[in-house]
């Protein structure tokens, strides 16, 4: 897992090492205060020596200051350091994620994939933080405390062979044991959480069907389930404190009572036995930060591990191998003997053996029923899936050998789930082409019937379209859909049911542009009204993951059962 | 789940601190006995930590110092100081133990409360709440909110005390030991705090521009996830990632800054501690030359300055997380006070059964025969029943969301037991508005709405919702089985009226072929299924509900005509014998209904049957031909 972030450290590796540095120094100048204070006690006030005490009185504030500064500046670093870490995980996760094929964003929600670039982040951020300061500086004061210890007096730093292991085992033992516990106890929280979220999706469902209670029910289910795992996993955690407090309060005792007898016999001084005091505070407090700071970095290590998930997906589409001169000659395509299927498993087909050509400048339609594959089939032209076997060529060379950016630049897709973006209507539009003039805009918004209301707007092509495209009607999104592909200038064009909250006079429209503007670019539609097809060169009807017939509308009427259902289901009624 | 803004509750402080603060205490109210152990036993912690460590001016003082050279040295004292040390120690650990034990029982129970609170004051909130706020928020009190609290009832709270004592104990130590020495000290707080407050008040600055650039990258990840496949589809992604690249700098450097002050803080107080430190040791051991002082008080004051220091810094951040979790404890107490759904219809709806003189009886068992409860003083039993037969109409109804734009104007219309409703008209002429309004997720402004003659305002909630069955367009599933969602209609449905439900929305197929069939769990968003068989289960939940009246809202919109087809019998089984509110895009879904009403800007412009319509010549006319326009 470690493996996987460290790279993300880059750039920000020498403040890391720098932040861990001054930090040690820090650590170092504090260890070394008590055991000037041993001085003072033993030899100036032991002499009577004033000027003795002031001066190392003043070497000790001389230190703390040192030490202050260390402390400053290892805070500074640290933050740069962790700051930079989270840009470049950020960037990083972001990157990947875009880099992402369809059927890797299939895999993690939407959802899931936002939280882990966001509180993930966040959460791993400030652990880091903490490592570079908090997890370096408690084993080093451990250790120098028990060292200068030891300097002092070993005899008595033997105390510290026996405490030293036993709390460790036992910090250690608590540690192993609540790991599991707490990560129950997130795997609860999180879902809880999820049930409220679906909860508050679903309310209008959960209050026309007056299932209030019984959501309550299921909700203080899952709450009472969370606080159990709660108690188990800190029931444990919570005898950290009063035990590492515990032990070294008897190191205490048997110090001053060991110490007790080295001095009365002379083979100690007192001066020295106060300084050991010191480093038996120092050596508490930083055992009580080690085991602080266990909670933190369960929870980051559930942070993380989402975080590498994301890193170590592999993506399902490259183009390395591609041929980057190969750019698509024109927009025929050819299905060979195409498998298909999202699960990549042979027995779960969801397109089996599709044989199908079509010629440059063609216009299909695609008809089909709810679950007939007919997104599928079309999701194969722009690579958005690969194949599980066969090929789908384009331009008479197989997909897998263009380069992606080629590819899809060519072939223009407007999906039935579409998304609009923030910004003005010119914004999102020029994400079909960056450089299309004002005259180019209008054009393809003509086209897609999309000219006239965008007008109407007291904006106009500069209105504002909120997060998502809020606002603009279903209809109206769907158009401004379609003038995006159409500024691409494609050679091939799909809309996947992209007119289905459009009027069907306005469809019709639209589709009379797409045959006099688009004149030699092959279009793809799918559709649930016949009419949209209706007046396709050729019609594929698909069912079941399988292509039923192909054919004009008339020899479908004609021969096709389905097809003929579907028409007369639509047509019934007209007399 | 959309993501909130981590750390929102830093250094952002209640409106109302003393309403807050005292609300917040008083969610603890069941525990009060408890809190009282868990005072003792933070009060025997601290104690035993200011008190042990006094124990070594004794201990130094009495029993070692003046033995020093002592050939026969007498023990028995020391060991005595010692097991007293012991005793104390044991003790302290018993308190530190007990209090952080009670306190995980005390902090989960309140949070459960509160949780449940929260959740079940929620379910009554009316729908128009969830409407104007987005899920993100909401979400936030149950995560973040609720985690702050958390933070400050597990961590803040008992080290807030425990910091106080330790200071407050010290202190008198302190003085004890040497007041001349304590002055040093008090001088050294002095500065501490100065510093503290103004690191405080600078990085409080910069932390709203911190926060600022956080939301404004998580919104622009949240949008580009969103619209990821979008993003692909228009090779995108060298653009959307240095647009992104830009915002994840700014956020940074504010970032940087920001945390720069806040995490100075630890460092410097943790390094004035030792400052007091060298300056007591100078001080003490010049006051010892001059016989002011002898060596157990210096070494047990210098104990005292790091006891001194470690709680005053621990002290200044836990103000900035109570402070933060009073802000959260004031979202959960505002969503709390949320006034929720009006409610003060006194209809209720009852099983009746008929008896022989033909009149309606009330009893216990399902029968199929529902009545409304009306309370009425002139009846005997101060009760009429009324049977429910789903004649809904609607009196001139004039109705805005905003109280600004007008959705509804001057809507009346009936629909009589067992007809077929439709409304027709493009986005935003008002057809789902009047939905909200027959099961009152919205009330009317103006006009009435009347069920079986009674004004729906009458009727409680509850009893009105259950008569009716909704399926909406955004079909929601939960998580569980699909048997469960099915079940959700009707809870006490058995498995075969499940079965029969599915049936005759002809979900029945494609179920029992579902890996698991009826046991098959679906995923939160029901992902796993195509958005048409959701809609076929959303309709079996409806059809399992049995009700009276029937809203069918874009219901099979997403379900393909041919499909529909099939399932048209089933439907029109369904819709048999009930009142049937349709709201379609697709007309043929609309044909058969018994009067379609074609609606515009909020009006109802005309209405008719299917025939009736056509033979206008009007807006519907133009709607149906259209479809064929081009044949």
């Amino acid at each position: 897992m470690l493996k996987k972030l460290f790279p993300f450290l880059k750039g920000y590796g020498v403040s890391s090492i720098l932040a861990s540095l001054t930090v040690i120094c820090e650590v170092l100048l504090e260890v070394y205060i008590p055991y000037l204070m041993a001085d003072i006690i033993n030899i100036g006030i032991a002499n009577g020596d004033v000027d003795f005490i002031i001066r190392r009185g003043l070497l000790m504030i001389g230190m703390a200051c040192l030490s202050l500064a260390m402390g400053a500046l290892s805070a500074r670093f640290a933050v740069v350091a962790s700051a930079g870490f989270a840009k470049n995980l950020r960037a990083g996760l972001f990157e990947r994620v875009q880099g992402f094929s369809f059927a890797n964003v299939d895999k993690f929600s939407t959802a899931s994939l936002i939280t882990r670039l966001t509180t993930d982040i966040t959460n791993v951020q400030q652990s880091f933080m903490m490592i570079v300061r908090t997890l370096v500086r408690a084993p080093i004061m451990l250790v120098a405390a028990t060292i200068m210890a030891i300097r002092l007096n070993a005899e008595l730093a033997t105390v510290f062979a026996f405490a030293i292991p036993i709390l460790g085992i036992f910090l250690i033992a608590i540690g192993t044991r609540a790991f599991p516990r707490f990560k129950a106890m997130l795997k609860r929280y999180d879902g809880m959480n999820a049930q409220v979220q679906e909860d508050l999706i679903a309310i209008r469902v959960v209050k026309a069907f007056v299932r209030e209670k019984h959501e309550d029910a299921r909700f203080t289910a899952s709450a009472e389930a969370v606080r159990e795992a709660q108690i188990k996993a800190e029931r444990l955690l919570v005898w950290n404190m009063p035990v590492s407090q515990y032990i070294l309060y008897l190191c205490m005792i048997a110090v001053c009572y060991i110490g007790g007898h080295l001095i009365v016999a002379g083979d100690m001084l007192t001066g020295d036995l106060m300084s050991f005091i010191s480093y038996i505070t120092q050596i508490l407090s930083s055992l009580m930060m080690l085991s602080m700071m266990f909670v933190m970095l369960v929870l980051t290590r559930a942070s993380a591990a989402r975080i590498v998930e994301v890193l170590s997906e592999k993506n399902a589409i490259t183009d390395d191998d591609a041929d980057a001169s190969l750019s698509v000659p024109d927009g025929s395509i050819e299905f060979r003997d195409v498998c298909f299927s999202y699960s990549n498993d042979p027995s779960n087909l969801t397109l089996s053996h599709i044989n199908l050509k079509i010629k440059r400048g063609e216009t299909i339609g695609i008809i089909g029923g709810t679950g007939s594959a007919k997104s599928s089939l079309v999701q194969l032209i722009p690579r958005l899936y690969d194949v599980l076997s066969g090929s789908v060529l384009v331009g008479g060379h197989d997909v897998r050998e263009y380069k992606i950016k080629a590819l899809r630049d060519s072939v223009s897709m407007v999906l039935q789930k579409n998304v609009l973006f923030s910004g003005t209507i010119r914004d999102n539009l020029r994400w079909g082409d960056e450089n299309a003039s004002d005259a180019e805009i209008e054009a393809a918004c003509r086209a897609a019937a999309a000219h006239d209301f965008i007008t109407a707007f007291p904006a106009g092509y500069e209105t504002d379209l909120g997060q998502g495209g809020v606002n603009v009607s279903g209809g109206q999104k769907q158009r401004l859909c379609i003038a995006r592909a159409l500024l691409k200038r494609p050679k091939i064009i799909i809309l996947d049911d992209s007119t289905s909250a459009v009027d069907t006079a306005t469809d019709a429209a639209i589709r009379k542009a797409l045959r006099e503007e688009l004149v030699g670019t092959t279009t793809i539609i799918i559709a649930q009204r016949i009419t949209s097809v209706m007046d396709a060169d050729r019609i594929i009807v698909m069912h079941d993951g399988q292509i039923e017939d192909v054919g004009t509308h008339e020899e479908l009427v004609e021969r096709n059962e389905i097809y003929r259902e579907v028409y007369e289901s639509q047509q019934k009624g007209v007399a | 789940m959309p993501p909130v803004p981590q750390g929102k509750n830093a250094f952002h402080r209640p409106k109302n601190m003393r309403r807050t603060f005292a609300r917040t205490f008083a969610c603890f109210k069941a525990y009060h006995f408890q809190l009282v152990l868990v005072l003792i036993g933070i009060v025997l912690s601290a104690g035993a930590n200011v008190a042990g460590t006094y124990m070594l001016k004794p201990i130094i003082d009495d029993y070692i110092v003046p033995w020093i050279g002592n050939a026969d040295p007498d023990f028995s004292g020391l060991i005595g100081q010692l097991a007293i040390m012991f005793a104390i120690y044991t003790i302290g650990m018993g308190g530190t133990y007990l209090y952080n034990r009670l306190m995980i029982s005390i902090s989960t129970g309140t949070l459960l409360d509160l949780r449940k609170q929260l959740f079940t004051h929620m379910q009554k909130l009316p729908i128009r709440y969830f409407d104007t706020r987005t899920h993100g928020e909401i979400m936030s009190t149950y995560t973040n909110d609720i985690d702050a609290m958390r933070e400050m009832l597990s961590q803040g709270i008992p080290q807030f005390i425990s910091s106080a004592i330790s200071i407050v104990g010290t202190f008198l130590m302190m003085v004890v030991l040497s007041p001349l020495l304590t002055l040093v000290a008090l001088a050294m707080l002095a500065v501490m705090l100065l510093i503290t407050s103004s690191i405080a008040r600078r990085s409080g600055r910069y932390f709203k521009a911190r926060q600022d650039s956080l939301s404004q990258v998580n919104g622009y990840i949240e949008e580009m996830i969103e619209g990821q496949k979008v993003v692909k589809v228009f090779c995108h992604e060298k653009a959307v990632n240095s647009a992104f690249s830009g915002l994840n700098e700014t956020l940074t450097e504010n970032t940087v800054t920001a945390n720069t002050w806040a995490s100075l803080m630890g460092p410097i107080m943790n390094n004035l501690g030792h400052v007091t430190y060298a300056l007591t040791a100078a001080a003490g051991g010049l006051m010892a030359v001059g016989g002011l002082i002898n060596l157990g008080s210096i070494a047990s004051f210098l104990e005292y300055t790091r006891k001194f220091a470690m709680p005053i810094s621990q002290l200044s951040q836990q103000m900035n997380n109570v402070m933060g979790a009073l802000a959260g404890a004031e979202r959960i107490f505002d969503l709390i006070d949320e006034p929720i759904e009006e409610d003060d219809g006194d209809v209720t709806m009852v099983n009746a059964i008929r008896n022989a003189q033909g009149t309606l009886e009330e009893c216990a068992q399902h029968t199929g025969i529902w009545a409304w409860k009306v309370p009425s003083e002139t009846e005997e039993s101060g009760y009429a029943l009324i049977e429910v037969r789903g004649d809904v109409r609607f009196h001139d109804v004039t109705f805005s969301y905003d109280g600004e734009k007008t959705v509804l104007k001057n809507v009346s219309l009936y629909a009589k037991p067992g007809q077929k409703i439709a409304f027709v008209g493009s986005t935003g002429a008002g057809k789902t508005t009047i939905t909200n309004l027959i099961n009152r997720f919205y009330d009317v402004q103006e006009g009435e709405i009347t069920y079986d003659g009674i004004p729906i305002m009458r009727i409680k909630k509850d009893a009105l919702r259950g008569s009716l069955a909704m399926v909406l367009q955004d079909t929601h599933l939960f998580t569980g089985t699909v048997r469960e969602n099915i079940r959700y209609g009707k809870l006490d449905a058995t498995d075969a009226e499940v079965e029969a439900a599915a049936k005759l929305a002809n979900a029945h197929f494609f179920i029992s072929h579902l890996p698991q069939g009826y046991d098959t769990v679906l995923t939160a968003d029901g992902a796993n299924l195509s958005q048409g068989q959701r809609q076929l289960i959303a309709i079996a939940r409806a059809a399992v509900a049995d009700p009276p009246v029937l809203i069918l809202d874009e219901a099979t919109s997403s379900i393909d005509t041919r499909t529909e087809a099939h399932i048209e019998r089933g439907m029109d089984q369904l819709m048999k014998g009930r009142t049937v509110f349709v709201i379609a895009h697709r007309l043929s879904t609309v044909r058969n209904s018994n009067a379609i009403m074609v609606l515009e800007h909020g009006e109802i412009i005309e209405r008719g049957d299917h025939d009736d319509l056509i033979a206008q010549k009007g807006k519907y006319y133009q709607l149906y031909t259209g479809m064929f326009e081009l044949s």
